[in-house]
């Protein structure tokens, strides 16, 4: 343990302006640690990927950051706000998008993103406008008057931008944002995201295991491997602490001993979470 | 489309609804998105009526010539209006926990449960958006009702209460399915149980017969269950029959209240 300590490029350091500050964060499911005596700083205004195959914590890490788990142990303060005293000021500032496509399909796009504005209470008087807002930085102001049961997968994921937006969050939070996409529909989702930093300035976390979504979106990323923290910096840190033609799939490899593919503990279920969301999808 | 800049983060923190403001809120946000849910996909509304028809028509024209069960100087098919809205409002909110199972099956729930709305208000508004697709049946048994010539009361105050105790019965009893869904958490499991509770709720009710002429240990059950107080609201309302207005109100809000408490109490393990 020590010495992945000291192979760490950056240590996570206490800083009370962080977007994100995670510290000694435990959390297990019965005798299966997920996530193991964690720390975690997110600065604003970054682009922060968290980077680990199936079962690493990744989404256990982005569901106790989001108020859905109370933390068991260790502390989470989303700009300075505790996640477990004051969970609904930490909601108001959030965008959540899950990792299962999921949009009520007996609703139209437009009415899906309304719902969501109503529930951040964004006013009346301003309702109608941001969700036309929303809807048009996603592209799907043509498709907003349709059933989203009859939207492309890429359209879907596409549409929970434009609910998880809707209320201006401070915090993006993308949990496998592009998995199961075609590689058409990946780059448009790619793209979205880094167009809405651009003209929010907000600070995006995401969880990925593709590399090439890390290399392409984030300016900051940790690996995480069986609920820990391996390393962090930005990619070309990563890579070029290995050499000149490391890729972040072979930094993977060099802090885990494993590949990125390689079924973990816990692996299993998010494939079968992933497949029976495709087969819903169609 | 010109760049939007994000407001200051202290807009976010700060507190913008009272609780009770916020349930209201929740509440009004469910209901519409289940109008909106109904008239995208009508046929619901059409297929849920056959059953409460079959009722009135079949089973309650039937019962009237043969004069087997004691109403008084009312005719069963007026007696028997009241207790098939309620058994129609019932058979809709029973099952009404396999849209949360579905929701969260299919993702919704957890992004629901990140929003800044608490778990009881959640639940409060599922409830009533429940109760919103039970008005809709409602509406037509009263018509169905009066074309078969039931003497019912057209005191518009007196069936805007007839909604409020529908409604009421209906958040109880979808709470009770979201408390059994939150204990199963499997779509099937649900049905099962549903199925298996909904006629024991029905039959040991008034819904049918008076209470005056079930066994004793019958009529100890059907004091305890929901179904007999919003039966009887009901017959009191539609048809002039004596009862205990503030009796059945009561255990209705009870009912309704502590069905919410537990729903709430128990979503936490369907969003794991």
């Amino acid at each position: 343990m020590s010495d992945v300590i000291e192979e760490r490029v950056e240590t996570a350091a206490p800083e009370p302006e962080a977007a994100v500050q995670v510290t000694g964060l435990t959390h297990r499911f019965g005798d299966h640690v997920a996530v193991d005596n964690l720390d975690l700083t997110v600065r604003k205004g970054a682009s922060f990927g968290l980077l680990g195959p199936n079962g690493a914590g990744k989404t256990t890490t982005l569901r106790v950051l989001n108020t859905l788990y109370p933390p068991q142990a260790g502390s989470v303060r989303i700009f300075g706000l505790d996640v477990r005293t004051q969970a609904m000021a930490v909601r108001r500032m959030l965008g959540y998008v899950p990792q299962q496509l999921s949009i009520e399909g007996a609703l139209t796009g437009r009415e899906n993103v309304t719902w969501f504005a109503r529930l951040f209470d964004v006013p009346r008087r301003e309702r109608a406008e941001r969700v036309a807002e929303v809807l048009a930085i996603v592209e799907l102001t043509e498709a907003a008057d349709r059933l989203a049961g009859t939207y492309s997968g890429g359209m879907v994921r596409r549409l929970e931008l434009a609910q998880a937006l809707v209320n201006r969050p401070a915090l993006l939070v993308l949990d496998e944002p592009t998995v199961g996409l075609d590689p058409v529909a990946r780059d448009s989702v790619w793209a979205r995201v880094q167009d809405m930093q651009r003209r929010y300035g907000m600070t995006v976390l995401l969880t990925t295991h593709y590399m090439e979504e890390a290399d392409a979106l984030c300016d900051q990323v940790v690996l995480m491997h069986h609920g820990t923290l391996r390393a962090s910096g930005t990619p070309d840190e990563l890579k070029n602490a290995l050499g000149p033609d490391a890729s972040l799939e072979d930094v993977f490899r060099h802090y885990t001993g494993e590949s990125l593919v390689s079924p973990e503990k816990g692996g299993l279920r998010d494939v079968r979470s992933t497949r029976r969301t495709a087969s819903r999808m169609g | 489309m010109s760049a939007v800049p994000a407001a200051p983060p202290r807009a976010w923190a700060e507190p913008r609804y009272r609780s009770v403001t916020r349930l209201f809120s929740r509440i009004v946000t469910f209901c519409l998105v289940e109008l909106q849910k109904l008239r995208h996909d009508r046929s619901e509304l059409i297929t849920r009526a056959i059953q409460p028809i079959l009722w009135l028509v079949i089973f309650g024209e039937t019962f009237t010539r043969i004069r087997a069960i004691p109403t008084g100087n009312v005719p069963y098919l007026d007696y028997l209006a009241p207790g098939v809205i309620a058994q129609s409002a019932l058979f809709i909110s029973i099952f009404y926990g396999i849209q949360i199972i579905w929701e969260r099956d299919a993702g919704i729930l957890t992004k629901l449960l990140v929003t800044p709305t608490p778990r009881s208000a959640l639940v409060a508004g599922k409830a009533f958006a429940a109760g919103v697709r039970t008005i809709a049946q409602t509406i037509v048994v009263l018509v169905v009702a009066a074309l078969l010539g039931v003497g019912l009361t057209w005191n518009p105050l007196k069936l805007l209460a007839v909604l409020v105790v529908v409604v009421l019965g209906s958040a109880f009893f979808s709470c009770l399915s979201m408390t059994i869904a939150g204990l199963v958490l499997r779509r099937e499991r649900l049905m099962g149980i549903g199925q298996a509770i909904t006629m024991p709720l029905f039959f040991a009710s008034n819904a049918l017969y008076p209470v005056n002429v079930m066994p004793v240990w019958l009529r100890a059950i059907s004091h305890c269950n929901p179904l007999t107080y919003e039966v009887a609201a009901l017959r009191g309302l539609l048809i002039g029959q004596a009862t205990t207005y503030w009796l059945d109100f009561v255990v209705l809000v009870a009912a309704a209240v502590a069905g919410i408490c537990a729903a709430a109490a128990l979503l936490g393990r369907l969003a794991r």
